[in-house]
This record gives structure tokens, sequence and C-alpha cells, in this order.
């Protein structure tokens, strides 16, 4: 794969309700961030892609609503319907194809304009599934106790991602949920689908994220702190929740195995210092990260008994405070590479990572995380 | 334009009709997805990305993508979605390309669908506006095409006569397209006597809904040419999603289709297009909009758009046909007509559109239409482009 990096990034805080911001001024406020954090204007803009869901933002051509301030008026513009970090593929997709030097990805959602439950049912099929009543939570809770059960992971090891991810929150003021938390906290709340209580659950959150891709000749030109793509790949698993085993993540390993490929990465235990990964649920972080190869031959929820993935660690992992401190749908996956690219640079204040040169980034889509993209990012080209 | 040069070598189109109550959405797909690779002779091993789109609340799926899968093959693929509203089917060939073009795949399935019987069509349109300024005095798709026939009659003195005969025109040529909904002639008497709709648009001056899908497959150089003797190498894209509200609109002209088409012609090297076009698939959702966009797509001047097709140039036989397939006002399953268009650009160069063949047709253009007078164009053409 040619050369290519991250140039720009911007968000929004996540917050649990932003009852002044339409989409538009959440869209507004992420990309003119970004364009001052890469130093350029609208100019430099060569195209734009944005990413959004019809369901949660309850409207059709969700994306129209943020096209005029995504600066998309007088350029090329399409729209990407599911995690930030596909629509991000799709705009590093229009720079390799040479059809253009940089791209723009925004990515938004606000939860606390919808209702979960609802608009997660509606990714069931409306023959076989819907009425059961399942939803995104309810499907985990399927998935945790699957997983549970074939890993022997305990809920107290499950409870302590979100002990490591709320404690990290607070040190990113961009965090919803920054918290001091125990393990006894999260398992004496409230039990929301078994073995899923409520802090184990990330938040409903309202946000919006942008990154500006660019060639590797406007990246020398005009990106004054690149962080270069080295490799990335998506995959999706079956559909029906019974045609998939829930307890692994087959898509995560693929996807996985073909990033690493394209950025050369034989080991990633070793080669990795940072990973953003798509933390909905305390035990999908486990889940996750073992079927990313970061794990070793070893059981996640065991390293992380014993100490490990925290901000000082080797490898430290959502070091931002992931989405259970915070988790805008759609835009999460971005703010997910938003964050590595902080960690690269150097950037990331109170939780950055010593020595962070190679990061990974992670979004899905789907019920149990039935499709996958990684990214691998790089403080060198 | 793009670091590899990009070819369709097959495409498939479902059953179009009103009703598709024998197939669910996963099976409406299958239909387009076996038929297209039968006609590239690859299996789903061979396709290395599924790229899919429609408009999410018409069906009432959310996550589409994953969905789909068991019609697309696309289990343990990479599958990606897009969707712009009605520009989606366009959406998802300008995606294709890019996908292609890119390096990352070789081979690249795209489908587009919709089973707009499952609909409430305005009603999911409407949700599209913005709820505070457009939703409650100006949504659904009708009344901004109401609002550009009256501002370009009432500049130009055009007459819906003149767009009755643009829907005479695709009517007739629907025709000859086996996979056309209404194959039925009409005449410009059946149009005026037809329903008002939203004044000055009658009930046959407009697309139907539709069930029904399309999938294109695409290839980079180097595969193309082993697949298929006569591939679509796709030229040039380009597209302008130009306003988010509709009071900003400039009605009368299709501002997204002037710019889009000047880039597009630019970067393919076309100067003259009305000499060197054989033949264009114009997603035209309304008759009206067969006159006013194709002035602005520079194929004449302005105000002259009624006055070249009535000279019949645009018909089966003229200078420069337009939708030899019967377009958007004979077919509608809304999220693949846009892909339908470009499908049908690719019969027409790879010489297998049958009795609706342009004969030697070596430059075709298919667009897309929707959201907020949008406008998604590709240039399509029998030569590998040279450059």
């Amino acid at each position: 794969m040619e050369h290519t990096a991250i140039i720009g990034i911007g968000m929004t805080t996540i917050e649990a309700q932003k009852p002044r911001d339409t989409f538009a001024d959440m869209a507004w406020e992420a990309v003119t961030r970004a364009l001052a954090d890469a130093g350029i204007g609208f100019d430099d803009i060569d195209n734009v892609i944005t990413t959004s869901n019809d369901f949660w933002d309850g409207r059709t051509i969700s994306c129209m609503a943020v096209s005029d301030a995504s600066g998309a008026r007088h350029k090329n513009v399409s729209c990407v319907e599911g995690d930030g970090t596909f629509g991000a593929f799709y705009g590093l997709c229009r720079i390799l194809s040479g059809a253009y030097g940089t791209t723009l990805v925004t990515a938004h959602s606000k939860g606390s304009e919808s209702v979960s439950s609802l608009i997660t049912n509606a990714a069931f099929d409306p023959l076989t599934d819907r009425a059961l009543g399942l939803d995104a939570l309810t499907a985990a809770a399927i998935q945790a106790n699957m997983y549970m059960h074939r890993t022997g992971t305990t809920p107290e090891e499950a409870a302590l991602v979100s002990v490591k991810n709320h404690g990290n929150a607070r040190h990113n003021s961009y965090a919803q949920l920054p918290m001091e938390i125990t393990v006894q906290d999260v398992l004496t709340s409230e039990m929301v689908a078994d073995p899923l209580h409520k802090l184990d659950c990330s938040p409903v959150s309202d946000g919006c994220c942008a990154i500006i891709l660019a060639s590797e000749a406007r990246a020398r030109t005009i990106g004054r702190k690149p962080v270069w793509v080295k490799g990335v790949a998506f995959c999706s698993d079956a559909y029906y929740l019974g045609d998939r085993n829930l307890a692994e993540a087959p898509a995560l390993i693929e996807a996985a195995r073909k990033a690493y490929a394209q950025a050369g990465i034989a080991n990633p235990t070793a080669e990795i210092q940072v990973a953003e990964v798509y933390d909905a649920f305390g035990f999908q972080e486990l889940m996750w990260i073992e079927a990313m190869g970061l794990c070793g031959t070893e059981r996640a929820g065991k390293l992380l008994a014993d100490g490990r993935f925290g901000i000082r660690d080797r490898l430290a992992v959502n070091p931002s405070g992931g989405l259970l401190s915070g988790h805008p749908v759609i835009a999460a996956g971005l703010i997910r590479m938003a964050e590595v690219v902080r960690q690269l640079r150097g950037e990331a204040g109170a939780y950055q990572v010593d020595g962070a040169r190679m990061g990974v980034a992670h979004g899905i889509n789907g019920i149990c995380g039935q499709s996958h993209c990684v990214w691998v990012l790089g403080s060198e080209q | 334009m793009g670091k590899r040069r990009v070819a369709i070598v097959g495409t498939g189109q479902t059953l179009h009709r009103s009703h598709r109550p024998d197939v669910n959405g996963q099976e409406l797909i299958h239909e387009a997805v076996r038929i297209a690779l039968a006609d590239a002779g690859l299996t789903i091993a061979d396709i290395d990305a599924v790229v899919i789109g429609n408009m999410d609340h018409f069906e009432g799926i959310n996550a589409v993508d994953c969905w789909s899968v068991d019609g697309t093959g696309g289990t343990m693929k990479p599958v990606i979605k897009l969707t712009t509203g009605g520009t989606t089917g366009s959406t998802l060939a300008i995606g294709g390309v890019h996908l292609v073009a890119s390096g990352m795949f070789d081979r690249v399935l795209i489908v587009g669908w919709e089973k707009n019987s499952e609909s409430d069509t305005t009603g999911a349109i409407t949700t599209a506006f913005d709820p505070v300024w457009d939703r409650l005095v100006f949504a659904g798709a009708i009344s901004g095409l109401a609002a550009e026939a009256q501002a370009y009659m009432a500049r130009y003195g055009a007459t819906d006569r003149d767009a009755a005969r643009v829907a005479v025109r695709d009517r007739r040529h629907a025709c000859n397209n086996p996979h056309a909904q209404l194959r039925k002639p009409i005449t410009i008497e059946d149009v005026l006597a037809s329903p008002m709709l939203a004044d000055p648009i009658h009930l046959l001056d407009v697309c139907p809904r539709t069930d029904g899908a399309c999938a294109v497959i695409m290839a980079c150089e180097g595969v193309a040419e082993k697949l298929t003797p006569v591939p679509d190498w796709i030229w040039a894209t380009a597209n302008r999603h130009t306003y988010t509200y509709l009071g900003d609109v400039n009605w009368g002209e299709l501002d997204s289709m002037s710019e889009a088409a000047q880039e597009l012609f630019a970067k393919a090297g076309i100067r003259e297009p009305r000499k060197e076009i054989d033949v264009i698939e114009l997603y035209q959702p309304y008759s009206f909009a067969g006159i006013i966009w194709i002035e602005d797509m520079g194929l004449v001047e302005r105000g002259k758009g009624a006055e070249y097709i009535w000279s019949g140039a645009t018909d089966m036989g003229g200078e420069l046909p337009i939708n030899p397939s019967g377009g958007v006002i004979a077919c509608n399953p809304i999220g693949a007509t846009g892909l339908i268009r470009c499908a049908e650009a690719a019969l027409q160069i790879m010489g297998k559109a049958e009795a609706r063949q342009v004969p030697d047709a070596k430059i075709a253009v298919s667009t897309g239409f929707g959201g907020c007078m949008w406008t998604d164009m590709l240039l399509h053409g029998r030569k590998k482009p040279d450059f």
C-alpha cells in the first residue's frame, strides 16, 4: 500500500446530551478543529466523506444534515453509513485511487435524541429475529455469557475493564464519564442484562469527530505532524446470531491479520504500544484484544487482573477511557483513530503512553461486532 | 483519474415490479448478485469486497450492510455501506470505482436495492429535511421538483406539454427493456389527463415505486480484459451535493449538475459533450428534468431544452438518445435506481443492450439525482482511458 497519513484531527467533547448543538453544529466544531489542528483551510480539502446513520439521526439521508457544515458544497462528497472507521476507509481509498490528495472524514451521532433499544432492535431481521425483542444490549449479554463460558473469564475480570477505562478517562478532558470506581462498584451496579451490570456498559452519548487524510505528497507539503497509515482492513462475519460463534470473533481475527500483514507486523504484542478498541461493553475489550492478537496465547482477563494494559503498561488499551467513558456511535471508531493519533504524536498529556510508535484503532458495525475495521497507525513512515 | 484503471465487467438486474411479495430483501439482492456473477463469469469466491446501499427508512432495517450478507455473499469479506438518498445507486458506483482504483481490491461487487412496496416513501423522504426550517412546509420528493418546474416554466415559458413529450419518450423506450416495470406506451394526452399531483406535475410525469435490485461487478485493468471482450471503462466520476436546505436552492437550474458535468467532462477531455457522447442514462425522476437538466449538463443552451426534446434528438435513433432503458419514469427501486443507470450505460458500451442498444455506443454518461437537488455522474467509454 502506498504511504498515506492522518494530518489533522478534531472532535467535540463527548457528552450525555448536547441540547444546544444540532448535527451541523457538532460537525462544524469538529471540522474546524481538525482544520486548525492540521494548520490548513477548506481550500486544502480535496473531497469529503461524512459518516452517519439514518436510524440514529431519525432522518432519511442523514448525511444531508452535515454536508454544508463539512465544507462539501463545491467538492466531491460521499457518505458511509456505519462506524467512522469504515468512513475513513473509503476516504483513504479515494486518496489511494489517485483521484484526490486529501480527504476530510467526519462522523457524528446524538444518542440523546434516540432510543437505543428500538434502533438496535431494527438491526434484527424483521421476519425472524426482531419480534424476540433483542437489541444491542441483550445480544451483547448473550455474547458475554458465551465468551465467559468459553474462556473462563470471570465477572470480576470483566469489571476491571470498566475500572481501568473510567479511571483513564479522568485524564481526558473530552471524556463523558471520568470516574474512580472499584470492581465492587461495577458488580453491585444495577443488573441490566445478565451478566452485564450498568457499569459494564457504555453510556448514551452525543459527539462528532473529524480527521483529515492525505497522500504522501500532500502530507509532506502541508502536514505539520503526520501520523502514517501502516495498514487497514475490514471484514464481516455471518448475520444471524445462530449462524455465528458469538464467543469468538473470526471477522476481527481476519481484519487484524490483513492489517498487520500490510503494516509488516509479525508480532503485535511486541510491536504495538497502544490500542484503542471498541469497548461498548467491558468484556468486549477483552474479547477484541484477544482476537487482535494482542494477548499472545494468554487470556486477556487474566492479564488485566495481573495489572496489564494500563497507561504505563508496554501495551496500553484504551488509555483515553474508551467507549465506556463516552460512546457516540458512528463517531466512536473515528474517535479511536484520533486518540491513537494523539498518542503517536505524543500529545495525549496525562494519558500519554510512553514511547508510543505504533498503535491500532478498531471500529465495529452490526450486532455483537459482526463487522470489524482495524487501522494500524505509526509515528514513522 | 485513477492509479489503476477500472471497468465494469458484469451487471445483474432483478425482475423489477411494484410488489415482489415472492422474495424478502436478502432474496431480492441475491437474485441480482447471482445474475451479475454469471454475467461476469465469476463466482462469489472471486469477489474481494462488497459495496451495498439503499435507503434505511424504506424497509426499516438498520445496518443493512450486516443484515444483507446472506444475499450479497459478503460473509467473511469486507462489506461497506454507502447511502446518500436518491443518489445512493450512483454513489455506490462511484464507491466501487474508487475501491478498485485504490489497489486494495481487484474485483468488487456493488449492490443497490429497494423494496419500496414495504415503505411509506414520502413519509420517509420528508424526514430528510431539517425539522425546524424545511420539514413542516416544504418536504417530500415532489414538492421540490414542482418548485423547480415552476421556476423553469416562469423563466423560459416551457409548458407541461413539453414535459409530457419527455415522459412519452421514456415510456416508449421502456417497451424495449425487459427489466423495466412500466412497459406500456403512453401519449401526451394521457400524461396531461392524468391526476395533478403537485402543479405542474401530473401522475404520468413522475417515477413509480418499485421493488428491485441491481448488481454491478467492477474489476481492475489486467483482470477486466480477461473477463469480458468489451469491458466498460470508467473514465471519470464527479458529484456535487450542493445544498443542505431547500430554501438555499437556485430553483429552475440544477447547480449540482452544472458543476459536476463541467468537472466530469474536463477530467475525461470531453469538449463538445453533445457531439462526443453517444448515449445518456439520466436519473430523471420526473419529466421536466428531461428538459431542464440537459441544459445544466451543457448539451443545449439555456431555455432550449424543450426544443431539443421535440426535435427527436434524444429519442432512439436520434442524435443523442437519452434513457434507452426507459429511465426512472418507467422503473424506480430507489436505492438501485442510480446503479441501474450505471449498469444500463455499461450494457450500451459493452454492446449487450439488445433491443435498446444504441448502435456503436462508444461514450456514455450515467447520472444520479437525490437529496437536496444533488447530482452524481460517471463517464463510461469503450476505449481504455488514456491516462
